[in-house]
């Protein structure tokens, strides 16, 4: 099964890069065949959205929702199941100062 | 219809429910097909058993009749043909009558086993997974769950399809987890069992029947569980704790009054269960690995076994709840464990325990921190300052019974008893 992390992290927060780095993630899951494709995101601060009302294009800066931990990252993994997504999700080091959510692709 | 064969098909349905989902649910894999298969089975048993006898193993009678059904309804949905071949036979006949010995029971018991560990999988809310182990596991119907729990049935029925949606959708495995999870998710299963009884336990001082039979519900799938995992001496010790408490039930409450355990008449206590749940306690010691559950059950114990409240061993009690506190690092185990101590070494060493709790104002709104600090003042004489905490007590209870019992109280020490 193909599940969608989003790394959402305080972008506020300082992380040293040998705690939040996740090189030697993305060799593991790579190693094994789990992570498929992934990125880290520039900041909020480079965000635009984009809404069309009355069609009209809205443009805004910064991020969509306004909550303290905003997406930084995404990586598209291939999982057995939940158990092994969430086993992959753990390891991520961002896990340890963010929060990852897990969410299953939208397949039939 | 005679009440002999009714009586049959409701004893197999009490016993078989769980195992017969649970078999359909591994051989479709999908849980709405498995579920209206088995209900169909015990519909079938109640219009055949009549006329045919009730078969020799009713188990395996509706696990064949719900697995033909499976099979016929997916042959029926031609796009779904690549699920039939999934399906195994148990064996070379599909007459349910004509099923041999050779059952795979222990593939059964992994089934059960299954169900328990996916209902109760940490993805999911912990009121799906209470609802959903009652609905697969104890076959109750949605309306039962929802009056059980004081929800709309409509809120239950979408709250269980929520969940059994999130399990198909999410890819949460049905299996039993592998031995790295197994303590965690052990620890996750044993915690809704616990939930469940809870709250059957809570209600019996009213009169919803429905709920308390939530402490049958969770003492059967408790024992299902030690059943299934042998090695498992916390399931025994929940197990243990629950028929401990259980026993007590016919003795707790007068009418819709609360009777401390100390006032109980202990006649009343279910000798048979109280037998039982000491012989599970017993067993689950002897692996040597005492936890949270088999602490608690401990400390039943040894309520359960004095003669009167005066012959209780408060200094065990004591020491168990200290041993209980390093497992769980709980305020309300620090604030029983202060009880235990006023009970053996006197009420002002319990309030010294009691008064640090409250300094460190980790039980602020609890009730019964001031109930507990009332009780061990109105003991040590201190009329005026106990008062005082009935009332800080009385502002915060929100259960009628214990209202009563508070205000009896502060009765007595204003001198109005």
């Amino acid at each position: 099964m193909r599940y969608m992390m989003l790394v959402c992290v305080d972008e506020s927060v300082e992380v040293s890069e040998a705690e939040g780095l996740p090189t030697a993630w993305v060799d593991e899951m790579e190693g094994r065949g789990v992570r498929k494709f992934g990125s880290r995101l520039r900041p909020v601060s480079d965000a635009t959205t984009v809404q069309v009302r009355g069609g009209e294009v809205v443009l805004s800066d910064g991020p969509f929702a306004e909550t303290k931990e905003q997406v930084g990252g995404f990586d598209l993994i291939d999982c057995r199941d939940l158990d092994e997504a969430i086993e992959v999700a753990s390891k991520h080091p961002a896990a340890k100062f963010g929060t990852i959510e897990v969410r299953p692709l939208w397949e039939e | 219809m005679s009440s002999g064969v009714e009586a049959a098909v409701a004893d197999a349905f009490r016993d078989e429910w769980g195992r017969v989902l649970a078999t359909l649910i591994r051989m479709t894999g999908d849980w709405d097909l498995a579920e209206e298969c088995a209900q169909d089975a015990f519909a079938l048993a109640l219009e055949r058993w009549p006329r045919d006898g009730v078969p020799r193993r009713p188990g395996a009678w509706l696990t064949t009749t719900a697995r033909n059904r499976a099979l016929d309804r997916l042959r029926r949905g031609a796009s779904e043909s690549a699920k039939v071949q999934e399906i195994p036979l148990p064996s070379q006949t599909d007459d349910p009558d004509d099923l041999g010995d050779d059952d795979d029971d222990r593939s059964v018991h992994d089934d059960r086993l299954r169900l328990i560990f996916t209902c109760c999988h940490p993805a999911l809310p912990l009121e799906a997974r209470v609802a959903l182990t009652l609905r697969t596991l104890a076959g109750l119907t949605t309306a039962e769950i929802a009056r059980a729990f004081l929800v709309p049935e409509p809120t239950m029925g979408k709250r269980l399809v929520r969940a059994k949606a999130k399990i198909r959708h999410a890819g949460i495995p049905y299996r039993v987890p592998p031995g790295h999870l197994l303590p965690e998710r052990t620890g996750g299963v044993l915690a809704v069992l616990y939930l469940l009884f809870n709250e059957g336990y809570a209600a019996s001082a009213g009169a919803d029947l429905v709920r308390q039979d939530l402490c049958a519900e969770a003492i059967r799938l408790a024992r299902t569980l030690a059943m299934l995992m042998p090695d498992e001496p916390e399931a025994l010790g929940l197990l243990s704790l629950m028929l401990l408490h259980h026993a007590r039930r016919a003795a707790r409450t007068d009418g819709a009054d609360l009777i401390t355990l100390e006032e109980q008449d202990r006649a009343r206590w279910d000798a048979r269960e109280i037998e039982e749940g000491l012989a599970h306690l017993d067993a689950a010691l002897r692996h040597d690995r005492a936890g949270a559950y088999q602490l608690q059950a401990a400390i039943a114990a040894c309520h359960a076994t004095a003669a009167d409240a005066t012959d209780t061993d408060w200094k065990e009690i004591a020491l168990l709840y200290e041993r209980l506190a390093q497992v769980v690092p709980s305020a309300v185990v620090r604030l029983n464990r202060a009880v235990a101590v006023a009970m053996a070494d006197g009420p002002a060493a319990g309030l010294e325990l009691v008064d640090a709790l409250d300094d460190s104002g980790a039980l602020a709104g609890y009730h019964l921190l001031p109930a507990t600090r009332a009780d061990l003042l109105r003991r040590l004489g201190r009329h005026a300052e106990a008062a005082v905490a009935y009332r800080q007590a009385l502002e915060l209870a929100t259960a009628d019974a214990d209202r009563r019992y508070l205000s009896r109280r502060l009765a007595e020490v204003t001198g109005q008893g």
